[in-house]
């Protein structure tokens, strides 16, 4: 369709991910289905650091689905002990690791086609595409939901220009800290989160999806 | 690929679920490999509160729920009747699931809720597959029916009560014994001699020969008499030419039941206890005839004798304190309730009259007329399994006026007597003085009668009170013409004063019984949580004055007891039969489960600790509280209580 792109060049687990993105589906709330995620880094510098695990839950707008899950933990020469400290895995753990090229190829078969959900999701799209472009393959192709920003959609919703942590929203949200600071664990709890936003906001009002993109505040987190 | 990873993949959010789930029922039955498979395929719903799981009439869910945070209320559609709550670890929407048809309420979140959904096809590959969990869910869906006495249901509402109860108490096992430690031991090559001296000078019947403390037999002052002193061997042959072996060995868990088989099986009068059970082991002790002897002392045959033969009440105290212990030991090894009933009510009594026989040896004159002392309430229904209050009345026939306030004083004299005695004993004194050394329960037949013939024609809620407790009496001592006379004059006057049914009718209906439980606290109807359950107001004594009452509307007077009310009903009422069956079953699981707390706690069992109790034992007395609702009902309905409520 489009001669000029690498279309030939890129292997085919890219080009299965890809293909369900090209047809327009009309989106709808009850029956779209959403993946909420969250990495483990060895730091937070996009390009240095790299990621240690991802967690991830298939969820819908109401329920979060268990039986559709991915906890992933990536094999990596960097490492850094001082945010060791935080996620606590260490470089040899005794975790079944895959190499980072296998993590992407179970990540995008994972979200593929479906809304991508992340508290501060800028920063773990940004870990993913950076290594997408080590791999040299494009950048994601899923729509993204940031919980910090959805929740600057509710009236509940103190001040607008602030950013909130997980944490932060836990405590607003009255959800128990389990497992944080690992990826599966802050995926969850994002989730849940997730979930008491949207409630939040459809009970508000009618709600569709495209509402959940509009930004209120499009100053960007990064 | 991405499959056979995702198998083989951890998973900390399916691990939550199960740390979660197996702490309540029925998970904690599973196999850790079901139950694991269940976590890693359920679903997780929020609810905003006031928001609906489910609606009436709604098409089934191809779920079942289970809620892990927040609460969820179970409301009726038409009126909004909150029917039941369910808090952290209860299930919910289970029914219309397993009849795969609509469902009959409505489920709304009180709390904003995070709940577990779990598939049909989980529950059935999973969950109905493992017996005790499947006996569990039947049990809840019983409990949380319309109407648990539909005849199809009826089977679970008896045998589940018993198996569930019987899995949960901590008293599976029956008494295990207690042995002689530190037993008197020998090596295989000493003199029989030396043997027989030191079994004379420690005053024993028997010696264990043992090898680096493993027991290899043991000889008894039958083989000295049989295999010695008959000159078959002499005495300074070893001792294990004469001994018997191998010995019997038993763990030191034994029960008193296992070690009597034993010894009958083996004709032998000694066991070893080891450690490990067999005779290879270490010797721990032994256990011989005698001590089993002395651990079955507390027999109600023995106990009745002893009661016979005592002759103070010092001496009943402690023929109580053993009858208590029987309890015990009944209750430890699930004899059945009617049964344990039965003894307990017999014993109690024979006490009681034994506290009226010294009583009067104490007096300095015969009694002056004929009397009749009796035991009233629980004890007059014979359903007293612990300590509780002494009631009691006491009537004596009518004499000549001139003689009446000095044959009442013999009387009071007397009935103070008996009422320290038993408070001696340990039936604490009356708050409310219902005992016969207060005046106005220690008359003459024809002062009862007209003491009677007032509460009844002008009753109120006092009034009403002493009546109820007046219609359980047992009579102890004494002249049993006098109660007849007074029952009858009793029964007369109710038949001119109807209406006095329908108060009695209201006094029953004064304490419905509770909705539910939620987390610690108990539910009222009215929507408020109480942390405390008064077992006796609440649940057994509105089966008790229900009972009372429907037997007395029918006219029968000969039956003063609960559960021989309930079956006289079913009798005569078969078209209510399962209901006032259900009655006895829950009567039963309540004496049962007030009993066993009363033991533990060394109480009256009344007021149970809500944070005591399991979910198990919380289902067992939510499905009694369904049979005194319906109960109630039938009252209402039958005595037309809701005008005068």
């Amino acid at each position: 369709m489009f001669p000029w792109t690498k279309k030939k060049s890129l292997p085919e687990f890219w080009m299965n991910y890809a293909n369900h993105f090209r047809t327009k589906k009309k989106l709808h709330l009850q029956t779209t289905r959403f993946v909420i995620f969250d990495t483990e880094t060895t730091g937070l510098h996009i390009k240095n650091d790299r990621i240690l695990s991802i967690g991830a839950i298939g969820a819908t707008s109401q329920t979060m689905n268990i039986g559709d899950t991915l906890e992933l933990y990536v094999k990596q020469d960097v490492y850094n002990p001082k945010t060791a400290e935080i996620h606590g895995i260490l470089k040899e753990g005794s975790m079944t690791r895959v190499e980072e090229k296998q993590a992407i190829v179970f990540f995008l078969e994972f979200i593929k086609g479906a809304i991508l959900v992340a508290h501060h999701a800028a920063f773990d799209i940004s870990m993913i595409n950076t290594c997408l472009k080590r791999l040299s393959l494009p950048k994601l192709k899923n729509k993204v939901l940031d919980t910090g920003d959805l929740f600057k959609k509710t009236t509940i919703c103190p001040d607008k220009n602030k950013h909130y942590s997980l944490d932060e929203l836990s405590a607003i949200f009255n959800i128990k800290k389990q497992d944080r600071h690992t990826a599966a664990g802050d995926a969850y709890i994002t989730g849940i989160l997730f979930l008491k936003i949207v409630s939040h906001l459809i009970q508000k009002r009618h709600f569709f999806i495209k509402d959940l993109f509009f930004r209120s505040n499009r100053k960007g987190l990064l | 690929m991405l499959f056979e990873y995702i198998d083989s993949m951890k998973n900390t959010i399916a691990e939550r679920v199960f740390d979660f789930l197996k702490d309540f029922p029925p998970f904690d039955c599973l196999e850790s490999k079901d139950l694991e498979i269940i976590s890693r395929n359920v679903t997780i719903r929020y609810i905003p509160k006031n928001e609906n799981v489910f609606t009436t009439d709604e098409e089934v869910h191809d779920h079942f729920y289970v809620v892990k945070d927040g609460a969820i209320g179970i409301f009726r559609n038409k009126d909004k009747v909150l029917v039941d709550q369910c808090d952290e670890g209860d299930i919910f929407g289970l029914r219309a699931l397993i009849r795969k048809g609509h469902y009959i309420l409505n489920a709304e979140a009180i709390e904003e809720s995070i709940i577990y959904c779990i598939s049909s096809e989980l529950l059935e590959n999973n969950i109905t597959i493992n017996a005790k969990a499947n006996k569990y869910l039947l049990a809840s869906f019983v409990s949380n029916i319309r109407n648990p006495y539909a005849h199809e249901n009826i089977d679970f509402l008896e045998n589940q009560v018993e198996n569930i109860q019987q899995s949960k108490t901590h008293f599976t096992e029956l008494h295990s014994v207690s042995y002689s430690k530190d037993p008197v031991t020998c090596l295989p090559n000493v003199t029989i001699k030396l043997a027989a001296q030191v079994m004379s000078s420690k005053k024993i019947g028997s010696i264990i020969i043992t090898d680096a403390e493993k027991p290899l037999g043991i000889v008894t002052d039958k083989d000295l008499r049989t295999k010695v002193a008959t000159g078959a061997f002499s005495i300074d042959d070893n001792v294990d030419q004469i001994m018997s072996s191998p010995v019997i060995a038993f763990a030191k868990d034994i029960t008193v039941a296992e070690a009597q088989i034993a010894m009958l099986q083996h004709k032998i009068s000694h066991l070893c206890i080891t450690e490990d059970g067999t005779a290879n082991s270490k010797l721990l002790g032994i256990l011989s005839e005698h001590d089993i002897v002395v651990l079955q002392s507390n027999t109600p045959t023995v106990l009745i004798k002893a009661i016979e033969r005592s002759s103070t009440d010092q001496e009943l105290k402690y023929i109580r304190q053993g009858i208590q212990e029987l309890l015990l030991g009944y209750m430890q090894q699930q004899i059945p309730i009617p049964f344990i009933l039965k003894i307990i009510a017999v014993l109690n009594k024979a006490v009681i009259e034994k506290a009226v026989l010294l009583s009067l040896a104490e007096m300095h004159s015969p009694p002056p007329v004929e009397f009749t002392f009796l035991a009233l309430g629980s004890q007059g229904r014979n359903e007293q399994l612990l300590l509780t209050d002494q009631d009691n009345a006491l009537i004596f026939k009518d004499v000549p006026e001139e003689k009446y306030t000095e044959t009442k004083n013999y009387f009071l004299t007397l009935a103070l007597k008996i009422n320290h005695k038993l408070n001696t004993i340990g039936f604490e004194y009356c708050p409310a003085e219902m005992m016969a050394n207060n005046p106005k329960w220690c008359l003459s037949v024809s002062q009862w009668k007209q003491q009677f013939h007032n509460w009844i024609t002008t009753p109120d809620k006092d009034q009403i009170m002493l009546c109820t407790i007046f219609f359980d009496y047992d009579f102890v001592y004494g002249d049993n013409s006098l109660v007849k006379e007074l029952s009858e004059s009793i029964f007369e006057s109710i038949k001119n004063y109807n209406i006095f049914l329908n108060f009695l009718g209201l006094d029953a209906l004064k304490n419905p019984p509770p909705l539910s439980f939620f987390r610690q606290f108990l539910v009222e109807s009215s929507g408020e949580h109480k942390d405390q359950f008064d077992i006796k107001s609440r649940a057994i004594m509105p089966l008790v004055d229900a009972a009372r009452l429907l037997v007395l509307s029918h006219n029968f007077k000969e039956h003063n007891n609960t559960v021989l009310r309930y079956q006289k009903l079913a009798q005569i009422e078969p078209q209510n039969k399962t209901l006032y069956l259900s009655c006895i079953t829950a009567f039963q699981v309540l004496t049962k489960f007030r009993t066993l707390h009363g033991l533990q706690q060394n109480t009256s069992g009344r007021f149970i600790d809500l944070k005591s109790i399991t979910k198990e034992d919380k289902l067992k007395l939510k499905r009694c509280f369904t049979a005194i609702k319906e109960i109630q009902q039938l009252i209402q309905v039958r005595f037309n209580l809701s005008q005068i409520l």
